[in-house]
């Protein structure tokens, strides 16, 4: 599996670290349902997923991944900050 | 059908001729008391003891692919009560008591091996976690001796002791560890649930869940609809899209986790042996090969087979630790699909919706479970209260923030264990 960083171009996934589902999140006062969605609760989909890479033996940026989480196949990334 | 040794030797003397079938292959129903969505090993387990204990046989499994063709079919069949926390510790005492009277209590051959497991560490911060962890086993009424360095050159004459970066300190020895059969152990139970009357239907796959005021009604799948008063979600890996079908979210993702096996060779690993500073653990099976794994590739994923990063660091680790079975050839490497919540460990409870129950949760580590968890997934679907064991397990531990069970203790939070 490979990404294609913004910045860095394609570099094999061991430069890259897997940060979790790309969540809004919530504003400090949303409440503890709305916490408790962002922190613990997923849609875990099978199939296309929208997720954060950070790369960490790169350019050390934060990345927007969209990726097919059964056939690992990467439809596009992004920079997490003012990328979207 | 049952086995004996005189049957086995009838058998053996007559061709073979007389086996039949282990479990019925019925039509399903239009209606069970109790469906149980999954056919992996907690799912068997669940049906046989709801029938065994609770006298409730109007129950069908529900199974998309084959029995066992899932993540029970494909771990590396560590057995173990090795845990730390409460709520963890009873769980796996329980279920590990439920493994040393299974043969029997099955009448089946699972191939339950307690050849001991030595949890290695290589530093003195990592002796004191050992200490207090095997402290904690012994506490449980389970068993755990701490050996020093040559305490374990006794039993593992061929690590590299002297590694300039790892050396061995010692090891935690868990004698009543080992490993089993893990496709025998599905069979097993599928027998023992079929013979009391539990239909297992395989190609069956649950597409939608029914519900009507906040009751479940039953279920949807690709042989037709089918009520039930009860319904059970074991599903592992793919918890996330069966809890969907009911309107829920939960606290699961799931990653995959990767297998390799050699090929047979004499033998010459006796014990379970996990290393302490690299992912990397391993037995030797009945059959001679090297089944060994490591972490998971740490990614989501619903492949069932990971990359090669994870294969190559598994390797470099074996290496380290025992350079004895580099010309070893690996054979196979496989993936499963791990069902990961956020503090790592499972889950077994009701939900809000009346008469839909959910076991899940279980990470890289169901397999030693598949006992405790059916039995005390049974008791709560059959009385409607949890087991004493596994009362723990509760779904809402993340919402409160109560009673969160971080055997590694690096935080409660996804992607970290
Ligand atoms: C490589 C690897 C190594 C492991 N090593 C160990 C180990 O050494 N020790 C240990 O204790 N544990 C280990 N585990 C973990 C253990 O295998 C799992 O935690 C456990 O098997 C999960 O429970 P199960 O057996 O019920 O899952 P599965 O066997 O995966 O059962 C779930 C079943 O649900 C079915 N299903 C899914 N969706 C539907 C649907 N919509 N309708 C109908 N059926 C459906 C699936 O087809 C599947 O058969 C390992 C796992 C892997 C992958
Ligand atoms: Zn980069």
């Amino acid at each position: 599996m490979r990404l294609s960083c913004p910045i860095c171009g394609e570099r094999d996934r061991r430069e890259f670290h897997y940060g979790g589902a790309a969540l809004e999140r919530p504003a400090p006062e949303a409440g503890a349902a709305a916490w408790d969605a962002y922190l613990h609760l997923r849609e875990n989909p099978a199939g296309r997923s929208r997720e954060l890479w950070y790369h960490e033996s790169g350019c050390t940026a934060w990345l927007v991944v969209e990726r097919d989480t059964v056939t690992h196949e990467i439809h596009g990334v992004t920079l997490a900050a003012g990328g979207r | 059908m049952r086995f004996s040794a005189l049957r086995i030797l009838s058998e053996g003397l007559t061709g073979n001729r007389g086996w039949r079938p282990h479990w019925r292959d019925p039509e399903p129903k239009s209606e069970y008391d109790i469906v149980i969505i999954g056919g992996g090993g907690h799912g068997l387990s669940t049906a046989y003891y709801l029938a065994r204990e609770h006298g409730l046989r109007n129950v069908a499994v529900l199974e998309k692919g084959y029995l066992g063709g899932g993540n029970v079919g494909r771990n590396t069949t560590i057995v173990r009560a090795n845990y730390f926390l409460p709520g963890n510790s009873e769980f796996y005492s329980h279920s590990l008591k439920l493994w040393e009277g299974l043969e029997q209590e099955l009448n089946y051959n699972v191939m339950h091996s307690q050849r001991g497991l030595i949890n290695l560490f290589h530093s003195d911060g990592q002796r004191d976690a050992f200490a207090r962890r095997g402290n904690a086993m012994v506490n449980q009424g389970d068993d755990a001796e701490l050996l020093d360095r040559d305490g374990v050159r006794k039993h593992l004459p061929y690590l590299d002791f002297d590694n300039i970066r790892f050396p061995v300190y010692g090891g935690l020895l868990h004698r009543r560890g080992g490993t089993a059969r893990h496709d025998a152990v599905a069979w097993g139970y599928a027998r023992g649930a079929s013979d009391r009357g539990v239909d297992l239907i395989q190609n069956c796959e649950v597409t939608g869940i029914d519900i009507a005021n906040g009751r479940v009604t039953g279920v949807q799948t690709t042989r037709g609809a089918i009520r039930a008063r009860k319904v059970a979600i074991v599903v592992a890996g793919r918890s996330g899209q069966v809890a969907a079908m009911a309107g829920m979210r939960l606290p699961i993702e799931s990653h995959v986790l990767q297998a390799f096996v050699t090929e047979g060779l004499k033998p010459a690993i006796n014990h379970v042996v996990s290393f302490g500073m690299g992912h990397f653990y391993i037995s030797q099976s009945d059959k001679g090969g090297l089944v060994f794994g490591g972490d998971l590739d740490f990614y989501p994923s619903y492949a069932q087979r990971g990359n090669l990063p994870m294969a190559e660091h598994v390797m470099e680790a074996a290496m380290t630790l025992m350079p004895m079975i580099g010309k070893a050839k690996v054979l196979r490497s496989w993936g499963g699909i791990m069902d990961m919540t956020p503090d790592g460990s499972p889950i077994i409870d009701k939900t809000e919706t009346e008469g839909l129950f959910l076991d899940c949760g279980w990470c890289y580590g169901g397999f030693k479970a598949v006992p405790g968890s059916g039995y005390s997934f049974a008791h709560l679907i059959a009385t409607g209260r949890h087991h004493a064991p596994a009362a723990k397990f509760r779904l809402d531990r993340f919402r409160t923030g109560a009673g969160l069970m971080d055997e590694e203790g690096t935080g409660a939070q996804h992607n970290l264990h």
